[in-house]
């Protein structure tokens, strides 16, 4: 009896352990939106989205953080271009080109899933090295190439789970039709748009968040950059370098720039979760 | 019309193949040209020396990376050993207890953690964790602590990495074949003996993929953790001392590192001992889970 | 733009499909295979099968799961390109021509056979594209040609009353039978001079069943087809030709009433009373 009893005892405070662990989880995510809301909210107003920094963006007290919010996003669309072009035909190629079980497939795989893992850092110091080989300073080039080898990673592989999953009926069916496989896996693409949307917006979520990649390859500035050759500036690296300035309305401005930061982070991992259960929805 | 058709199959097949081609070759690439940057400074002092030296005076040519690799080392094993209990518990509670709701209601926590960026996370720290440790925790211990500590860093990778913990987790145990607990169940065990007796034991190579995948995720974790430790370049003795971390050390000094050859160099060398240490611990565990997805999928 | 309304397809509809001409047929029509073998793996799938299909009229290939059948199917529209390590040997001759020969093009075999897939499976795009998607790749760019292609083939599998209202809307919205129904279609947009069926039926109810089984009776007047079946009865209902196959052989094969009435092979009796399915 006093064993079985220790038997239960050991599950109800291994149980209570359980649900305190996940409720802390919930609550640091929590706790983490609450202080950037908290700290940034005040901060926030129309001229940190519409002005440039008055006066520098380190000590002037002035402005917003418009050059960071365009230099972010001309930063994620050049990047994201490339790592489309790379990732998409990649992944069609070893779900519909290869046979199935291909040794060279599962390679690829393997080498993404540890691509997938390098840190940032690294991505930018490649980047970098990458960057005076070719002769080409700190700019807005050298950030979306070194921030496209970061995403790229990300896309593959949110991209190749869905194509993976592909019943094989579709290609059949095309191909007994007499359709070329390029002509195959083009009405492939269309089958996997929300798939291949889901994993843009993971990999934008990872791109637009990321400061160590462009630390040394897009540079800062306090401009909105005009040409490729230009630095430019970052959203993650405008709360960084403005939070470490002694000036209080700056240091506000950073906090305000979390916030807006946080904000474009949860709408596309909303939108991508919401995304994916309608393509989910769609297959069963 | 038919040989426009199998011309353009053909030349997208060959495009195809040499963007394959490409990224299969891309892990070398990254590999080799942070090798030959730091080439120089390996060969210019031994490596030993390099890796076990603790001075770091670029100015006088002295690069001892031992702060850094202790330092990268110490944060780390401190954010497993914190994070490993709570996302064991959530991961067991996820699959097992939960209701299918409260997986529901779960899932999107563990999208957005993993989606907030480092600097977000940075932030929260320095708001947070630091001035936490410095008012009420490291008075207890020390005379003085400013806050940014191996101890801040340990707090802020943890929370960072509990969302990879957590999920690779879940792959884990639900990679496990039904019929296993349940033929424990059906001989009156009650859940928790089940869980322990069963899934623990079975999957003990997934869980220390998981740990490996995890603290190689921390070893290269850098902006974060560069807000939160002190940047200190000496070897910290307590939880409430600054710390330097290897990625910290290459954000750092970027601006730097061009006007001097060997400190590039340098620098060079400390990406790339993270890339390999990264790569040679992602390759096992991935290798690892692949083989667990595989045993049970059949 | 490309497509059009559905407005202007009505148009130039046609109002019965048997005022169309259907595409000629040459001359010599006729699948014969000679001593093939199939091989998936180390597994020897197809054993010495030796076969002929005669033109115009409708074979079915019975036999218990397993059997081969449905990949005897595949061997005839070259399907088995697509899978590494398979290994064909023997001669399929199409219209005197052996499809596993030299200097044949894959597309010109897939272009010849129609297939119809145990589950319909519509391309992701409007019920109008399906349609005219397999015209148009094989080079057909008039826009009248396309439309009238297309209404002229949904006319002929009786769709084009239940859908010409929303001909440009995604073809997933169809009833399952009715997708087999477009899929036939699209099949026979391509103008092949073969239809396969590969358990054609097996995923409908009994009314989409009975209108494809029409369909078949209606197609061999201009087609040879060629169905593999899961059940017997189909195959008493619709078959001119019987093929028997059990463990990757040929067991028997004739005329469906002789092949019903009088099985000459103890296996083929044994299947045909039940023993075994």
């Amino acid at each position: 009896m006093a064993i079985k009893n220790l038997k239960y005892q050991e599950e109800k405070i291994f149980k209570i352990l359980m649900i305190l662990s996940a409720i802390s989880i919930m609550s640091i995510l929590f706790h983490i939106i609450g202080t950037i809301l908290y700290k940034g909210l005040p901060g926030l107003s129309w001229d940190m989205v519409t002005k440039l920094p008055g006066g520098g963006f380190y000590l002037g007290k002035e402005g917003g953080v418009l050059n960071a919010i365009v230099g972010s996003v001309y930063l994620i669309i050049g990047s994201l271009t490339i790592s489309l072009f790379l990732s998409v035909p990649l992944v069609l190629y070893i779900n519909f080109y290869l046979p199935v079980k291909s040794v060279f497939t599962s390679i690829i795989r393997f080498s993404f899933d540890i691509l997938f893992g390098v840190p940032s850092i690294v991505y930018g110091a490649f980047g970098f090295a990458l960057m005076m080989f070719l002769g080409i300073r700190a700019s807005l080039m050298g950030g979306i190439i070194a921030v496209a080898f970061l995403i790229m990673p990300i896309m593959m592989r949110s991209f190749d789970e869905v194509a993976r999953l592909l019943p094989r009926d579709l290609p059949d069916a095309l191909l007994s039709l007499g359709a070329t496989k390029y002509e195959m896996i083009k009405v492939i693409l269309r089958q996997l748009m929300p798939g291949l949307v889901t994993a843009i917006l993971l990999a934008v979520g990872r791109g637009i968040g990321d400061a160590a990649t462009v630390l040394f390859t897009a540079g800062y500035t306090d401009n909105i950059p005009v040409s490729l050759n230009q630095p430019a500036a970052t959203l993650p690296l405008s709360i960084f370098f403005q939070l470490g300035s002694p000036v209080e309305e700056v240091q506000n401005r950073a906090y305000a720039s979390a916030l807006i930061l946080t904000g474009i982070i949860l709408v596309l991992s909303f939108s991508a979760r919401y995304f994916s259960s309608k393509y989910s929805k769609n297959k069963i | 019309m038919r040989y426009i058709r199998l011309v353009k199959d053909k030349s997208a097949r060959q495009i195809m193949l040499g963007i394959a081609i490409f990224s299969l070759l891309l892990l070398l690439v990254i590999g080799l040209s942070l090798f030959l940057k730091a080439l120089p400074i390996v060969k210019e002092k031994s490596l030993w020396v390099l890796l076990t030296s603790g001075n770091w005076k670029p100015f006088k040519g002295e690069f001892g990376f031992l702060p850094y690799i202790l330092s990268t080392l110490y944060v780390s094993i401190l954010a497993i050993i914190i994070a490993l209990p709570l996302s064991m518990l959530t991961s067991i509670y996820l699959c097992t207890y939960a209701s299918k709701s409260i997986r529901r209601i779960f899932e999107p926590v563990i999208d957005l953690l993993s989606g907030i960026p480092p600097v977000i996370y940075g932030v929260w720290g320095s708001l947070t964790i630091v001035p936490l440790i410095a008012d009420k925790i490291a008075p207890h211990f020390v005379e003085f602590s400013s806050g940014y500590t191996v101890l801040a860093g340990g707090v802020v990778l943890a929370i960072m990495i509990l969302p990879l913990l957590v999920s690779v987790l879940l792959e884990v145990f639900r990679a496990l074949p039904k019929e296993m607990t349940e033929a424990s169940l059906s001989m009156g065990a009650t859940k928790w003996q089940t869980v322990k007796k069963v899934m623990l034991r079975r999957s003990v190579s997934g869980i220390i993929a998981a740990i490996v995948l995890s603290v190689s995720r921390a070893f290269g974790e850098t902006i974060a953790v560069l807000m939160v430790c002190g940047n200190i370049p000496l070897v910290p003795h307590s939880l409430f001392d600054a710390c330097y971390p290897l990625p910290a050390l290459i954000a750092n000094n970027y601006g730097e590192m061009l006007s001097m050859p060997s400190y590039e160099s340098a620098l060079m060398l400390g990406a790339f001992l993270l890339f390999i240490i990264i790569v040679i611990f992602n390759g096992i565990s991935r290798l690892t889970l692949n083989q667990i997805e595989k045993r049970y999928s059949l | 733009m490309k497509n059009i309304g559905a407005a202007s397809l009505s148009e130039n509809r046609v109002s019965d499909y048997n005022e169309i001409t259907l595409r000629k047929l040459p001359a010599s029509h006729s699948i014969s295979i000679r001593d093939l073998n199939v091989f998936i793996g180390n597994n020897h799938i197809l054993n010495d099968i030796n076969l002929t299909i005669p033109e115009k009229s409708i074979t079915c290939i019975i036999g218990p799961s397993g059997c081969g059948k449905s990949t005897l199917l595949k061997t005839l529209n070259r399907m088995h390109d697509e899978t590494p390590d398979v290994r064909i040997e023997g001669e399929v001759y199409v219209d005197d021509e052996n499809i596993y020969g030299n200097n044949i093009n894959v597309i010109d075999i897939r272009k010849k056979m129609g297939l119809l897939a145990q589950r319909p499976c519509p391309l992701p795009m409007s019920i109008f594209d399906n349609v005219a998607y397999g015209p148009r790749i094989h080079g057909l760019k008039k826009r009248k040609a396309i439309n009238q292609t297309v209404i002229q083939y949904l006319q002929y599998v009786g769709l084009w009353d239940e859908v010409r209202e929303r001909i440009r809307t995604s073809a997933s919205s169809l009833s399952i039978g009715q997708q087999q129904r477009l899929c036939l279609a699209r099949g026979l947009a391509i103008e092949p001079e073969y239809i396969l069926g590969d358990e054609a039926t097996s995923a409908l109810d009994p009314i989409s069943t009975r209108k494809i089984e029409e369909m078949f009776l209606k197609l061999k007047e201009k087609y040879t087809v060629i169905l593999v079946t899961h059940t017997l009865r189909q195959a008493k209902r619709i078959a001119d030709h019987i093929v028997f196959m059990y463990m990757g052989r040929i067991i028997e094969s004739g005329p469906t009433e002789e092949f019903f009435n009088n099985p000459k092979d103890k296996l083929t009796k044994d299947y045909l009373s039940g023993s075994f399915s």
